[in-house]
């Protein structure tokens, strides 16, 4: 009795103490999806798993929201995941995990190029992110209203105020409502104002010089009907709202909003009209720029197993590995390699397929400015202030001059708190 | 019973004895006190005291230890104003409109609420036909979480919804309620009344009730008119719980936040953006959070509930004492 007493209490030690050694090993991965993309890694890292044995990778899926809103808290307080897919590359930059130690930095240069300066500031310049899919923001255009309009689609290099024009003769000659629409949200104004002559960054600090031509433009097309007035002027503070909906409901001519839409726009749209995408409109400064964007993968300094974290990013980073994250999420590749190679999305419509090969061969388009601008870890404060701002020019609340002026003084007033 | 009672009883008695010889039968209070204490102190005391340090603190850290005493900068960039009437005039600009908003809002939903609650409580305080239904039906919003009023509203009376539906339909015409500032305004004071006049409702009611019959009695037998009746009896004997419930909506009026933000998100602009919506924006939902301009703000809305509460407690102390 005695001996069986013994032996089930060193068992359950051994197992305890393996369970510790075990639970030693387990990476947590604060993960959200725009679509299936914390499904996929979920099943990529297990091919992890099983070539590194005792490493558990446990996928925590969330909504965007608790990446935006309570990660940073976490991180603060010392209680974060260990690793995490983000979307403020910048802007979280002083707690993330300098994976330079084990892995192979040529291959990453090589790999990544522009995009690792995102995640860089100031001397912190080590290697953090691999970015897991670049977006860029372009217009998708409801093509068979033009057609039953009759009027003729604005071709390559056609301004802003060309898109306009056209777009306000397709509204008068068919039942739509609007002619264009924004997304409600500082990143997607930015490359607009950027065409416009916004400098947004300059030498390494946020500005909103130049902003004041495409304010200008912006809230009168708001006021003369051009724009869906909803979507900036239905909501307060720096809540985001975008105009998908309307412009599957066949009500916007003109949708200016980012590559990420096209599944959504592949599923719902389905046959009952034909939309492409365009690439971004030029503006009066010259450059017809979207802006980049997208979300990467970080691991925290705070973790207690830098080495496996980096040893997981790195094994996404992968080529082959990457490619088919790439093919399976239906997300653009920020690899170089990848995007060299070209994807083929799995299960992209033939429309799908086109709007996405449009928003790659518009990436080459991206003013410097606006690769600046997703770098600079002051830009969501940015986002919001404009979004701010520009709604209340919008409504009346203040003068775009006004607005302008606001908005220079709150940009002051955020970068000396965030200091 | 007793016999189960008495030696558990006997078996706490042992310590508590030993406890009072030790402290003494005045202090042995505190220790009865104790857990409501601890708690108390935790989850009130301490957020208080914790809110004066970020309100006395800068930058965007969370840790109290990460972020530099200021002093009274906070209350100074929220109270920089060239006219308090004009916030374009103001350094924190967002925050006047709030107080503003907030302001109109409380003397408009609280008055027209209040009306309204008393008009029902009087209907259906008499004696009218399915009189337990009406008091249901009028006290069913009440039940409701702020984001479903929010939300049913919101289909109502959104750019295609059921109301400009309905209005295109008539031949009237829609309109575009939540883009305008004025009727985003109005719609907000509406939707709240609607939601909240169902409770003021149901207190009322008991205050009528609390009166006696044959008061009304004697004014029938007097020939008193219905509205001098209700002027020189209803009215007077009904005045503390009216004092309730109007302390009651201006307090609740003040703290307005999650049906309206889930309703029109603050706007058109900052139209309905009321102040505690102010202070979750700067202190949560902003980059960078600015933690101490939202402490700041909330303790200046503190102070004007604690100033609330004491006008109630004294009215009270005033009616009590006749």
């Amino acid at each position: 009795m005695k001996t069986t007493v013994l032996t089930s209490t060193a068992l359950a030690a051994g197992l305890a103490v393996s369970a510790g050694a075990a639970a030693a090993q387990e990476i947590r991965f604060m993960c959200y999806s725009d679509g299936n993309e914390c499904a996929v890694y979920d099943e990529l890292l297990t091919r992890f798993e099983e070539q590194n044995e005792g490493v558990d990778v446990v996928v925590d899926e969330v909504p965007y929201q608790a990446i935006v809103e309570n990660l940073p808290v976490q991180l603060a307080a010392g209680t974060g995941p260990d690793m995490a897919k983000i979307t403020d590359t910048g802007g979280l930059n002083e707690y993330y995990l300098d994976l330079a130690p084990h892995i192979d930095t040529a291959y990453w240069d090589e790999a990544f190029g522009e995009t690792l300066n995102w995640y860089r500031v100031g001397d912190r310049d080590g290697y953090y992110g691999m970015h897991s899919q670049l977006t860029i923001t372009g217009p998708f255009v409801n093509a068979t209203l033009f057609e039953q309009a009759g009027v003729e689609m604005p071709g390559e290099g056609a301004t802003w105020e060309d898109w306009a024009e056209a777009t306000r003769k397709v509204v008068e000659a068919t039942d739509a409502d609007f002619a264009m629409a924004i997304d409600r949200s500082g990143h997607r104004v930015a490359g607009p104002a950027v065409s416009y002559g916004a400098k947004l960054v300059q030498d390494g600090t946020g500005t909103f010089e130049g902003f004041g031509p495409f304010a200008e433009a912006f809230v009168g097309w708001n006021e003369d009907g051009t724009m869906a007035r909803d979507v900036w002027a239905s909501q307060g503070g720096s809540t985001y709202a975008d105009a998908a909906q309307e412009f599957i409901n066949g009500e916007v001519v003109f949708y200016y909003s980012g590559s990420w839409q096209v599944g959504r726009m592949d599923e719902q749209v389905g046959d009952f009209f034909d939309w492409k995408v365009v690439g971004s409109p030029c503006g009066p400064a010259g450059p017809c720029s979207g802006m980049p964007g997208g979300a990467g993968i970080v691991g925290f300094e705070q973790t207690e197993h830098p080495e496996i974290v980096a040893k997981v990013i790195d094994f996404l980073a992968q080529e082959e590995i990457y490619a088919e994250a790439a093919a399976r999420t239906r997300n653009l590749p920020a690899h170089l390699g990848v995007a060299k190679a070209g994807v083929e999305f799995e299960g992209a419509t033939p429309a799908a397929q086109d709007a996405l090969t449009a928003f790659a061969a518009d990436l080459p388009n991206v003013a410097p400015e606006a690769f600046a601008y997703q770098g600079y870890s002051g830009n969501r404060a940015m986002y919001g202030i404009t979004v701010e701002r520009l709604s209340q020019a919008i409504v009346g609340e203040l003068s775009v001059e006004d607005a302008l002026a606001r908005m220079g003084d709150d940009l002051e007033s955020a970068m000396s708190e965030a200091q | 019973m007793l016999r189960i009672i008495t030696p558990v009883m006997r078996v706490i008695e042992i310590p508590m004895l030993a406890l009072q010889r030790l402290l003494g039968i005045n202090r042995l209070a505190w220790v009865f006190l104790a857990p409501n204490l601890i708690l108390f102190g935790l989850f009130a005391f301490l957020p208080v005291i914790l809110n004066i340090f970020y309100a006395t603190t800068g930058s965007d850290n969370v840790l109290l230890s990460d972020r530099p005493y200021v002093g009274l900068r906070n209350f100074v960039t929220l109270t920089d104003c060239g006219s308090y009437l004009d916030p374009n005039t103001c350094r924190e600009d967002k925050f006047w409109r709030a107080i503003w908003n907030t302001l109109w809002f409380v003397v408009l939903q609280v008055g027209v609420m209040v009306g309204f609650a008393l008009l029902t409580a009087l209907i259906l305080n008499r004696d009218i036909r399915a009189r337990g239904f009406f008091r249901s039906v009028f006290f069913f919003p009440v039940l409701l979480s702020p984001v479903v009023v929010a939300l049913i509203w919101k289909w109502i009376l959104q750019r295609e919804g059921v109301l400009n539906a309905f209005l295109d339909w008539t031949g009237i015409g829609g309109v575009n309620w939540l883009v305008q500032a004025d009727w985003a305004f109005g719609w907000s004071v509406f939707i709240s009344v609607w939601a909240h006049m169902g409770f003021y409702t149901l207190i009322l009611l008991a205050g009528l009730q609390a009166i006696p019959r044959d008061v009304y009695e004697a004014a029938i037998m007097d020939r008193a008119s219905a509205w001098r009746t209700f002027r020189r009896i209803t009215l007077p004997l009904l005045a503390p719980t009216m004092l309730v419930v109007l302390v009651l909506a201006l307090i609740k009026g003040v703290q307005t936040f999650d049906e309206i933000y889930a309703f029109t998100g603050g706007g058109p602009g900052t139209a309905t953006t009321f102040i505690i919506q102010y202070i979750y924006e700067e202190g949560f939902a902003g980059a960078p959070r600015l933690f101490g301009l939202a402490a700041a703000a909330s303790l200046l809305v503190a102070g004007v509930l604690v100033v609330l509460t004491l006008v109630q407690l004294w009215v009270n102390r005033r009616n009590v004492n006749g």
